[in-house]
């Protein structure tokens, strides 16, 4: 077994897994990139839209993950290691959405003018600072 | 481990594993510092996209990106890198089943990919900073545009390096079977950058 033979020639071999089928995960990405586009260019609903990129985008990134970077094939507590990030930026996001989603924002020292046409004559939720 | 306790385990049936190396990862050490050098920079590009997400949220002078991107140019770029990712698997794949000439064909294919990904960026931030009339000091929209796919790319150009410098010790024949361990850990550096522009075309060009 090669693996066997690269442990006597002086170097303990990578861990023998079975190799996963690389074409059918690149044909799952591509169709979960092209299933993006065709929602991003449907014209639904935002919340339905942004719902459904973060939903596909999450399925293409688990599939690298665990199938590319062999997570699926590695001990259990390496996951510990790939998951810690997610746990901390998931509760970054947590900690940050009551403050953002409590007002609405153009600058809130109202110095700059609203610049998109579409919300053209909004008043911030913001109260303007003190003289 | 001595080549002798070695050949001694595989004579009584234990596994050839290295009592110094990491339970995690028991075949190399290399690995889990890769593993563990990926985690904080997921880190660095979590929290970069979140603040990207604090500032636009009921942001209502944050405009379309369509306005300013290119859908299908990107679109183009990430099936580029999602290539490359299975060129690179494949480099694996050759390296450890002891097929030199397949590590070098697809190790080459790999850089090639990124090399591709970063003349379209490269061309994409020309026609964005020129045409377009966008600079990292206008507004929110373009510093955080520039300053994640800046980083990315900065981390795309580390990876060819990386490979490139694989490739070539594989041309100088400096890189045999049981090195194999070397060409699994920059894998690692290549699917995470792929994995993490996935997020980021998501995130700033399509939502």
């Amino acid at each position: 077994m090669a693996s066997e033979a690269a442990a006597v020639a002086g170097h303990a071999p990578t861990e023998a897994h079975e190799e996963p089928n690389y074409i059918a995960i690149f044909v799952c990405l591509a169709i979960l990139t092209g299933i993006e586009l065709l929602v991003y260019a449907a014209g639904l609903p935002q919340i339905a839209k942004v719902s459904l990129l973060i939903a596909l985008a999450w399925a293409k990134a688990v599939l690298v993950a665990m199938y590319f970077m062999h997570l699926a094939m590695e001990r259990p507590g390496l996951w510990v290691i790939a998951l810690t990030p997610v746990i901390l930026v998931t509760f970054l996001c947590l900690m940050l959405l009551p403050d953002l989603t409590s007002r609405m924002w153009t600058h809130y020292d109202h110095r700059i003018k609203v610049t998109n046409p579409a919300f053209e004559g909004a008043h911030p939720v913001a109260p303007p600072p003190a003289p | 481990m001595s080549e002798a306790a070695v050949i001694q385990s595989h004579e009584h049936g234990v596994p050839p594993v290295d009592q110094h190396e990491p339970s995690l990862t028991p075949d190399t050490s290399g690995k889990l510092g890769m593993w563990t050098f990926l985690a904080a920079d997921a880190m660095t590009f979590g929290v970069g996209i979140a603040a990207y997400g604090a500032l636009r949220i009921n942001n209502i002078n944050w405009p379309e990106p369509a306005q300013f991107l290119g859908i299908t140019t990107t679109a183009i770029m990430t099936f580029i890198l999602i290539c490359s990712s299975v060129t690179m698997v494949e480099a694996l794949s050759g390296i450890q089943h002891g097929n030199q000439t397949k590590f070098r064909t697809f190790m080459f294919c790999t850089i090639i990919g990124g090399l591709l990904f970063l003349g379209m960026q490269a061309f994409e931030w020309h026609h964005l900073l020129g045409e377009k009339g966008m600079s990292i000091k206008r507004d929110l929209f373009d510093a955080t545009f520039f300053i994640l796919t800046g980083f990315h790319g900065c981390h795309v150009f580390g990876g060819v390096v990386y490979n490139s410098v694989l490739w070539i010790r594989g041309l100088m024949g400096k890189l045999p079977q049981r090195k194999a361990h070397l060409v699994e850990i920059a894998g690692l550096y290549w699917h995470f950058v792929d994995l993490v522009w996935i997020l980021i075309f998501t995130f700033v060009y399509l939502i």
